[in-house]
């Protein structure tokens, strides 16, 4: 492979093109238009043969870009137009209009790109690179009408930000306020089909659809502020169109649609899993988190009262050592468990260790008062409501007591500062 | 200023599908607060909707202030039901409020700073200052119902139409609507809500519409809000206890 000028320009064309795609996917997105992009893509298969056929009956070099890209255009928005058509008779739903008239499009397409195979004319020449993409094929000339459709795009969907921003969150308000939002959405139409259309030659009318959707995608796990949003999405979506670019250059036989989709697939799998926010690792963790600390507030206690039952009594916490066994009998944990838990608290000097007993130190004490205190003031707040039996009331008081700060269980007390006694027998549960 | 009522619907007649929900419905809404109230299926929301013209009308009109809507715009506000937009939609709070001003901004570049500032006053306004910069779906429900409110009142209309104001909201953010619905109403402003509890409407409006597919009777809560116009429009709906407390608070 070289990096020869026309490389180079397919590979900013492409990038360009993915910029474009990632901000008006993000847009396609809130507002629940992504499947459109799919069935424009699908359906502009017959509108390219078509005109690829009437150039060449013209005379003219039937692999000339913009009447390719003329033909795809008019035959998307034929589709999406027989779309809403098809869904306004309420016979069927949208999604299911979508599918009939995408793949019936396509199906068309490929009959007619079958019958343009057989003709001795060589206009079929590169029409199936449209179908799976092929970055590599594309010429100089190609790439800047490809660039310049994606960059006019994007300039709209800039220039129409607030307009979009109103109609994809609350359109009726929007309407009220005197927006055209019809107008609006016929915008965002348009900019996805030109978008969809500029896109087909690199990355193929079948998998155009992921750039628009995975980068929007990935950025809405990144990010909850709409500017932010559209410039990460125009990022994701530049890195996903070079790199399918460059895989194509690397290896002409490798569609640079499927180089494309899997750059967008693995962004999107890191955002889904690595996002600080809403990735799913950082929610594991978080509630993983929350376990220990619940484990943690339920061994403590545990500890402190099987101190109040051998006669220790409330706030004077004795130095006698507890059985592990005997803790880990009061929670229904199995003693396993409770060593482990044993080794962690010790670890962080909360307790002592011996044999098979604990003892809490000072630190240990202290955190296991406040535990206690926000159990009984959970367990005394909701017997005093009458909400709950003393059982219930226990049960309750082990699922909401965690994060209970010393104050909130001060109001909830009748007693102020005092740490009141257990509303139920201390020890083994049944 | 004009004498013409904030709201005039004549013969108005709405239809979903073969099933219509409005019958020929004229009423005129006076200024003050006012409250629709009727069963559920009633056509409540449906009023709201087709006067704005977000619904199509089989037949009839609407008329605020004497005019045609797209003349007065700028003086109708809406407040819709909180469960019609996406909460998980990338926005803060500021940004929704903000979107109330958008017919007073050119349509491309940032929202201008008087207009932000406008918004910040709403915010304020229901008691949500400090929650400006959170995103719209971290905050509570009672919270998101106040956003609503601000937007509606950046607004800054003299008639609002509401959905549903205090649908499953808190006792505080109850109070704290009903406390801007009534400074609303003291600067001269008229507000039309679709509430669903008869037992605040003496508390909370002075005037009533009660719906039930047809306008069942209309006029202030005095003359209108009776057990017998009650029961007409709920029909045997209505059970005895809900009777009994609407009859105490008309009392009261």
């Amino acid at each position: 492979m070289t990096l020869g000028y026309n490389t180079l320009v397919v590979l900013a064309g492409c990038a360009l093109l993915g910029l474009a795609a990632g901000t008006v996917g993000a847009f396609a997105l809130l507002r629940g238009r992504a499947l459109v992009a799919d069935a424009v893509g699908h359906a502009a298969l017959p509108g390219v043969v078509l005109a690829a056929l009437i150039v060449a009956t013209l005379g003219h070099d039937p692999r000339d870009l913009p009447p390719l890209l003329a033909g795809a255009a008019i035959a998307g928005i034929a589709g999406v137009l027989s779309v809403q058509a098809l869904a306004r008779t309420r016979r069927i739903r949208e999604d299911a209009a979508i599918a009939i008239v995408l793949s019936a499009f396509y199906a068309a397409g490929v009959a007619l790109l079958s019958y343009v195979q057989t003709l001795p004319d060589a206009a079929q020449a590169g029409l199936t690179k449209f179908i799976l993409g092929q970055a590599a094929a594309m010429r100089a000339e190609d790439a800047f009408w490809a660039a310049a459709v994606a960059m006019l795009a994007l300039l709209l969907c800039l220039l129409l930000f607030q307009r979009l921003r109103a109609a994809c969150f609350d359109p009726d308000f929007a309407r009220v306020l005197g927006l055209r939002t019809a107008r609006t959405d016929l915008a965002l139409l348009g900019l996805i089909v030109t978008v969809t259309v500029a896109g087909l030659q690199a990355v193929g009318l079948v998998l155009i659809v992921a750039l628009l959707v995975l980068p929007a995608a990935t950025a809405r796990l990144l990010t909850f502020r709409l500017p932010r949003l559209l410039l990460l999405s125009a990022m994701v979506g530049a890195v996903c169109g070079a790199a399918g670019a460059a895989a194509s250059a690397i290896d002409p036989d490798l569609p640079t649609g499927a180089a494309v989709v899997l750059v967008g697939a693995a962004c999107f799998t890191l955002a889904l899993l690595f996002s600080p926010d809403r990735g799913l690792v950082a929610e594991a963790l978080r509630s993983a988190n929350r376990r220990l600390a619940m484990a943690q507030d339920h061994f403590l206690r545990a500890a402190w009262e099987a101190q109040e039952a051998a006669g220790a009594g409330p706030g004077t916490a004795g130095d006698r050592w507890t059985p592990i066994a005997a803790i880990a009998a009061a929670r229904g944990w199995g003693e396993g468990r409770a060593w482990r838990l044993a080794r962690w608290l010790a670890l962080r000097d909360l307790v002592a260790l011996s044999e098979r007993q604990v003892h809490l130190t000072p630190r240990g004490a202290a955190a296991a008062r406040r535990a206690v205190r926000a159990h009984r003031a959970v367990e005394h707040h909701l017997l005093a409501l009458g909400a709950a039996d003393t059982a219930g009331a226990d049960r309750l008081a082990d699922l909401v007591e965690h994060g209970l700060t010393p104050e909130v269980a001060t109001r909830l007390l009748p007693e102020p500062s005092a740490l009141p006694a257990s509303p139920h027998a201390l020890g083994g549960r049944p | 200023m004009t004498t013409a009522p904030p709201l005039e619907i004549r013969s108005l007649t709405v239809a979903y599908g073969d099933h219509p929900v409005l019958w020929d419905v004229t009423w005129v809404a006076p200024e003050g607060l006012t409250a629709i109230v009727g069963p559920n299926g009633a056509g409540k929301s449906t009023l709201i909707k087709a006067a704005l013209g977000l619904i199509p009308a089989l037949s009839g009109s609407a008329a605020f202030f004497g005019r045609p809507l797209d003349e007065v715009r700028n003086r109708v506000g809406y407040l819709p039901q909180r469960a019609s937009v996406d909460w998980d939609f990338p926005a803060t709070a500021l940004d929704v409020v903000c979107m109330a001003r958008y017919p007073r901004m050119a349509w491309w570049g940032r929202v201008p700073r008087a207009e932000r500032e406008a918004a910040r006053a709403a915010l304020a306004e229901v008691g949500l200052e400090e929650f400006a910069e959170r995103q719209i779906g971290r905050l509570s429900g009672g919270q998101q119902q106040r956003v609503f409110l601000a937007r509606a009142l950046a607004q800054d209309s003299d008639l609002y139409l509401m959905d549903e104001p205090f649908a499953a909201v808190d006792a505080a953010t109850e109070q704290a609507i009903v406390a801007v619905l009534r400074r609303l109403t003291e600067a001269g402003r008229s507000v039309v809500a679709v509430h669903h509890d008869l037992s605040t409407v003496p508390d909370y409006f002075s005037n009533v519409l009660l719906l039930n597919g047809r306008a069942v009777a209309a006029g202030t809560v005095q003359q209108a809000f009776t057990p017998e116009t009650i029961a007409a429009a709920y029909g045997g709906r209505l059970n005895l206890l809900e009777g009994a407390s609407v009859a105490a608070g008309a009392r009261a």
